[in-house]
């Protein structure tokens, strides 16, 4: 069982590496296409509202798998060509951000309408209200929810495998098939789940920190 | 109804306008003016219209017919422009609204930040001056939720203020208040009656009508039933809907 324990880690090092700055440059961009999102479905201005309802439902309602392929095989028909991971960030990120545009809108909805109208009245525009008033109360309540979307971004990240990203699945699965070594197969998969648990046990735990920490003084 | 002598142009002016809420005829044909330096006190019974009637004017409720004008000029849709001219008019809320997140003197400099690009050492040495006129200089740094409601209510005040508007309405400014701190809100707005600025106050506070206000209307069902001045309107009310309601809310 303990066989070519330093191998094995080495290679679900590597992949662990991947896992990481995958998810961390997917769950950038997966805020940022978020809080677009969410700006839109409370604008004034019914088209945003549309689109962005329309993309919620979308990327909500496709398992990641098929997104991942639809752009991976779909796209470069149509003439564009990105590399792999390229390809493992867009699609983890737009559909992420489905999620966090949903999370951030709860997170809106849950302020009190008294304070967009108190904004409002005293000359503060749509924007500048969200920003001063509304995002910095709404984010609070945003906190564990959107922890809990980047500890399953990570393990979503898993299925980057598919479309031939290095990461740590692709890597066990890489062992496991080696037919010349034969890796021991549990020594393997724990080594798998403890990677994962590596990086979401941190998260959680900051998560929880901020939560505290973002508390209304009072 | 307006005396005869005065040629300055009213401050608000509402002629026929109406609003629904589904089949409710919540404003009819509602024709209101406000001239500057005056006090209006809406009174009326509850549901009859005086709140939504007193947030038509910075356009917080929309209106179906009919129009509003603010100085002059016909209230802006929605974008920039209308929140130009909200940031003329201060609007103080039954629920105070102080925003949660920041400290009293956050509240009251945020939109003379943000909106009137005053540098923050200004806006603050204005917001301690008001904060000191309604007697918080020592709550700048304490948050919402840590203040009384009467205190937090003199807040709003002072963060209306903040904006130098042309005219203050005040929504039921008290009726969130525990009865010992009533007395505390109204005091200030005596003072900014007595100062002159221009104020439409929605309020069941029958002793501050009279004292302060320069005309009562009186509201019942969406339609405005009566406008005097409050010696005539207390003292002898002209129609059966405003002598009811007074003997109702004077009796005890």
């Amino acid at each position: 069982m303990f066989d070519n324990l330093a191998q094995i880690a080495a290679a679900l090092g590597s992949g662990l590496w991947v896992t990481v700055w995958v998810t961390a440059v997917s769950f950038f961009f997966a805020l940022v296409i978020g809080g677009v999102l969410a700006t839109m479905h409370v604008s004034p201005a019914p088209p945003a509202r549309w689109f962005a309802t329309a993309y919620t439902g979308l990327f909500k309602n496709i398992p990641l798998l098929a997104v991942l392929f639809i752009m991976y095989f779909g796209l470069p028909k149509i003439g564009i060509a990105l590399p792999n991971w390229q390809w493992a960030i867009i699609g983890l990120s737009t559909y992420t951000a489905a999620f966090v545009g949903e999370t951030l809108r709860s997170g809106i909805n849950s302020i009190n309408l008294g304070q967009a109208e108190a904004a409002r009245s005293i000359g503060l525009t749509f924007g500048q209200s969200l920003r001063n008033v509304i995002l910095p109360q709404a984010f609070r309540t945003v906190i564990p929810p959107l922890g809990s979307l980047l500890t399953a971004l990570v393990k979503n990240s898993s299925l980057v495998l598919a479309i031939g990203v290095t990461e740590t699945s692709a890597m066990a699965q890489r062992l496991i098939n080696d037919t010349d070594v034969h890796y021991n197969l549990w020594t393997v998969i724990i080594g798998v789940a403890l990677c994962y648990l590596i990086v979401n046990l941190p998260i959680s735990y900051f998560i929880r920190r901020a939560e505290r920490r973002a508390e209304f003084a009072r | 109804m307006e005396n005869a002598t005065t040629t300055q142009t009213p401050l608000v002016q509402l002629s026929k306008v109406n609003k629904y809420f589904g089949d409710l005829h919540v404003l009819q044909d509602i024709d209101l003016t406000v001239m500057p330096g005056e006090v209006i006190v809406l009174i009326g019974p509850s549901g009859s219209g005086k709140s939504t009637l007193c947030r038509t004017i910075n356009r917080l409720e929309t209106i179906d017919s009919g129009d509003v004008k603010v100085d002059g000029r016909p209230l802006p849709a929605e974008g920039r422009a209308l929140a130009e001219l909200r940031s003329n008019v201060g609007m103080v809320f039954q629920h105070f609204n102080l925003f949660a997140h920041l400290n009293v003197l956050q509240n009251i400099t945020l939109g003379p930040i943000k909106v009137r690009r005053m540098t923050k050492a200004k806006a603050e040495e204005r917001a301690r001056a008001l904060l000191d006129r309604v007697g918080l200089s020592d709550k700048a740094d304490s948050y919402p939720a840590q203040l009384s409601g009467g205190q937090q209510q003199r807040v709003a005040i002072a963060r209306g203020l903040a904006m130098d508007p042309k005219l203050m309405m005040f929504d039921e400014p008290t009726s969130a208040l525990d009865p010992e701190m009533i007395n505390e809100v109204l005091d200030v707005m005596q003072d900014l009656a007595r100062e002159g600025m221009t104020m439409v106050v929605v309020t069941h506070e029958m002793g501050f009508a009279r004292r302060a206000a320069d005309k009562v209307v009186f509201m019942a069902d969406g339609q405005i039933v009566e406008v005097a001045p409050p010696a005539d309107f207390f003292d002898n009310p002209q129609t059966a809907r405003a002598q009811d309601f007074l003997s109702k809310v004077l009796s005890h």
